[in-house]
């Protein structure tokens, strides 16, 4: 298989790290050679932080380039759009319909771009789901980017079982439940949300 | 097949200790190498494992127990090394009984960091051999190999890695721990103690070592010739070589495992079977300017940056002309702040209300110099907060401080603040010092140390009075204060700075992320009250936004309840409702 390159992009604290290594984990299983690299330190203090997952026959480099990704999975809007020069032409973007201000635009130094998703939906394939709505929903804002990667779990190579096996190894014991409920809840999702 | 298991490059380098049958670990916490020290200590049972003070003192635990006789291994990010140089310059002639390994970790790009120094040119300079693995793999296969080595050599042997490497996962195969027996002590005062008589033997010692390790780089397996086309030949080494094969997939590749000394004529060996060489190194030209100096035509840094991290794309580009890059969005950066609650966050608002410098140092705390803050004046390095400000009331007197003040993590004043401060006693500063102690090492994930009363192991221990310290060495006034307490704190840095005698401030407040606050309700603004002056959002508070209509509002599930809006709102307009 060629390797399929995966994006994850969001504000650090929003959990990326954990999307990744979730993803990760998914791939060993499959018996797919994998890499991931991710972002420690400062950046994860709100920053703009981004995590790639590789897999496939054989992987060399850890990182995704511009032009490569077959998916990109941002945990926020402004994220999304950041980062979506790195989709290959008929990449997918699943995205939390969420905006959070960075700095700069809460100071009045830049503005929130305005009709991001819209402006995506033009080259690439979008589906956007409020996350956070249905995290509150199930009354764990954290289980907020399992809602998102289960939307995002009907494009990759993995079948639901092998998702629920990987979810419940990953997340603290105390939450798998509600996270498997946050995985049902995104992957029903499917098309409804396409912008 | 043994099992194989997804491990961080760091975690991999950590499988490696307790593979080599390591006895003793010693690191200071720096992104990227802390998380070696947070794997070292899942194996507790067979690995002492510690937090040191800072780097030096972790390195000359690591030589003590290779001393002693026993494998060791010290770690520590890039600008640690600085710290640790002063015992690794002499290890260096001295060598080993047991194994030492010391891991540094560069930091290409600046992902958190103050500089983007190579550690090899370290390693050149203190004639140290240096291993650098490509993968998760390697990390751990080299960490066994530079034990070997250091043994085999009577040398200490850094493992180079970077951020990349680091902080990538990859697919390991785990083996067994190798029971390696204690070997006895000898004394041995030639060997040991580096008087000038007896060092300016060794140092002959280490030139002889080092052209042996040259020579024999040819037969080690950590360096491997891949012969492949040979119109282009390329020499690299670490993650750069993962570039390489993207890119290059039919070149001949001459991966280098050890960097330091580089294997000499292995290196002219492949230099004469190939056409056109090239060397792919990230940041300085080190393997590059060694091999020009051996009359070998080779292409570098003509065409390669010697900033930054690569990546393939790079090196499409700089090698076939291949220009793949996309144009980005133009979109606002979004740069790292302090944390909704931090406590850092209250005390800069205070320094900012008083309108005063701050000299600062490493940590979360340098955020204060970024908007809407703009605080922190400068940085430097750990502990140059405290020992900054004194240089600058000598060069001024001390009237020119007296809109000044220094600030220092807790984790950094036992690091290094602390000589800086004895300093301040000694030569008689005025200055105003603010120990910014959230009971643990922020930036890096939340590591304890000397002043936090647990080990790394997870063991309760003696946790040493910071404001103790203070007054034992004689600082005049030692004070401390709640962060959030700013009635109190304003005026308290007032009286201070403008008080002729050397003042410490101990700030407490518990690092946001330590404490999430949900048993109380969130802070809200009463649209009816806010009059919209934009006060609140003064210390910049990420949970705190203006919307298009002009309104206010918190982010109820970022706000982590603090309560530093509903002080400083001049209307009463916020509260936890």
């Amino acid at each position: 298989m060629d390797t399929k390159n995966i994006m994850i992009v969001g504000v650090g604290g929003q959990g990326t790290l954990l999307t990744s290594r979730i993803l990760g984990g998914l791939a060993m299983k499959a018996g797919y050679d994998v890499k991931l690299s991710e972002v420690h330190g400062m950046a994860q203090r709100g920053g703009s932080v981004v995590t790639f997952v590789r897999y496939g026959d054989k992987v060399a480099e850890p990182i995704v380039e511009e032009g490569q990704a077959d998916v990109l999975i941002a945990f926020e809007r402004l994220e999304a759009l950041r980062y979506a020069h790195f989709l290959k032409k008929d990449g997918v973007i699943i995205v939390n319909d969420q905006r959070m201000d960075p700095m700069p635009v809460v100071i009045g130094n830049a503005r929130y771009p305005e009709h991001i998703l819209e402006e995506l939906s033009e080259k690439y394939t979008v589906y956007a789901v409020d996350a956070m709505a249905e995290a509150k929903k199930l009354r764990n804002l954290r289980t907020f980017n399992v809602v998102v990667l289960g939307m995002a779990a009907r494009y990759m190579d993995f079948s639901k079982e092998q998702w629920i096996e990987v979810i419940t190894a990953t997340v603290p014991p105390k939450t798998v439940d509600v996270n498997l409920q946050a995985f049902e809840v995104g992957y029903n999702k499917k098309g409804e949300q396409t912008v | 097949m043994s099992e194989k298991v997804l491990m961080l490059g760091n975690e991999a380098i950590a499988r490696g200790a307790y593979e080599a049958g390591v006895k003793v670990s010693a690191a200071y916490p720096g992104t990227p190498s802390t998380e070696i020290s947070e794997n070292i200590v899942r194996y507790k049972d067979c690995i002492y494992a510690e937090w040191s003070p800072n780097e030096k003192v972790a390195t000359e635990v690591a030589i003590g127990a290779s001393m002693s006789g026993v494998r060791s291994m010290a770690s520590m990010k890039h600008v640690g090394v600085n710290v640790a140089s002063d015992p690794l310059y002499t290890v260096s002639y001295i060598g080993v009984n047991g194994g030492m390994v010391l891991v540094a970790a560069d930091d290409p790009g600046l992902y958190s960091s103050q500089n983007e120094q190579d550690t090899r040119a370290v390693a050149r300079a203190a004639h140290v051999p240096v291993l650098e693995p490509s993968d998760s793999q390697e990390a751990k296969d080299f960490v066994i190999a530079a034990y070997e080595l250091s043994e085999k050599y009577d040398t200490p042997v850094i493992l180079r890695t970077t951020t990349r490497l680091a902080h990538s996962q990859g697919l390991v195969e785990l083996g067994e721990r190798q029971e390696i027996p204690d070997k006895p002590y000898e004394k041995n005062i030639p060997k040991n103690v580096m008087m000038p008589g007896n060092a300016i033997k060794r140092h002959i010692y280490v030139e002889q070592r080092e052209l042996r390790m040259s020579q024999d780089g040819g037969r080690m397996d950590i360096n491997r010739v891949e012969y492949n086309d040979t119109s282009i030949g390329v020499i690299t080494s670490g993650i750069p070589y993962q570039y390489v094969k993207e890119v290059l997939p039919e070149a001949s590749v001459l991966k280098l495992g050890m960097v330091n000394p580089l294997p000499r004529p292995l290196i002219e060996e492949f230099a004469a079977k190939v056409d056109k060489l090239y060397v792919v190194e990230e940041l300085d030209p080190i393997i590059e300017e060694q091999v020009k100096s051996w009359g070998i035509s080779v292409i570098g840094k003509e065409i390669f940056t010697v900033q930054g991290e690569y990546s393939a794309n790079l090196l499409r580009k700089a090698m076939l002309g291949q220009d793949v890059t996309a144009v980005p969005a133009d979109v606002p950066v979004r740069p790292p702040i302090l944390c909704p609650s931090c406590p850092h966050r209250s005390t800069f608002h205070v320094l900012k209300q008083l309108n005063l410098h701050a000299a600062g140092d490493i940590g979360c705390y340098t955020l204060g110099a970024v908007a809407p803050l703009n605080v922190v004046d400068t940085t430097v390095c750990m502990g140059s907060s405290i020992s900054t400000l004194h240089g600058m009331e000598k060069a001024k007197g001390k009237d020119y401080i007296k809109n000044w003040v220094a600030v220092i993590g807790d984790s950094t004043f036992m690091h290094t603040g602390v000589n800086s401060l004895m300093n301040m006693v000694y030569n008689q500063s005025t200055a105003t010092v603010l120990i910014l102690d959230n009971s643990t090492t922020g930036m890096t994930g939340h590591q304890d140390h000397a002043a936090t009363g647990k080990t790394l192991q997870g063991d309760h221990t003696y946790a040493i009075d910071i404001v103790g310290i203070c007054k034992a060495m004689g600082v005049p006034s030692v004070q401390f204060c709640d962060a959030f307490d700013i009635a109190k704190l304003r005026p308290m840095i007032k009286a201070a700075v403008e008080s002729d005698e050397l003042s410490v401030i101990v700030v407490k407040g518990p690092c946001a992320l330590l404490e999430k606050r949900t048993w109380l309700t969130p802070c809200h603004i009463d649209p009816e009250k806010c009059r919209r002056c934009g006060m609140c959002m003064k210390p910049g508070c990420p949970a705190i936004t203006k919307k298009d209509d002009g309104s206010i509002v918190i982010d109820d599930t970022m706000c982590n309840r603090c309560g530093l809006c509903e002080k400083i709102c001049p209307f009463g307009a916020i509260s936890r409702l």
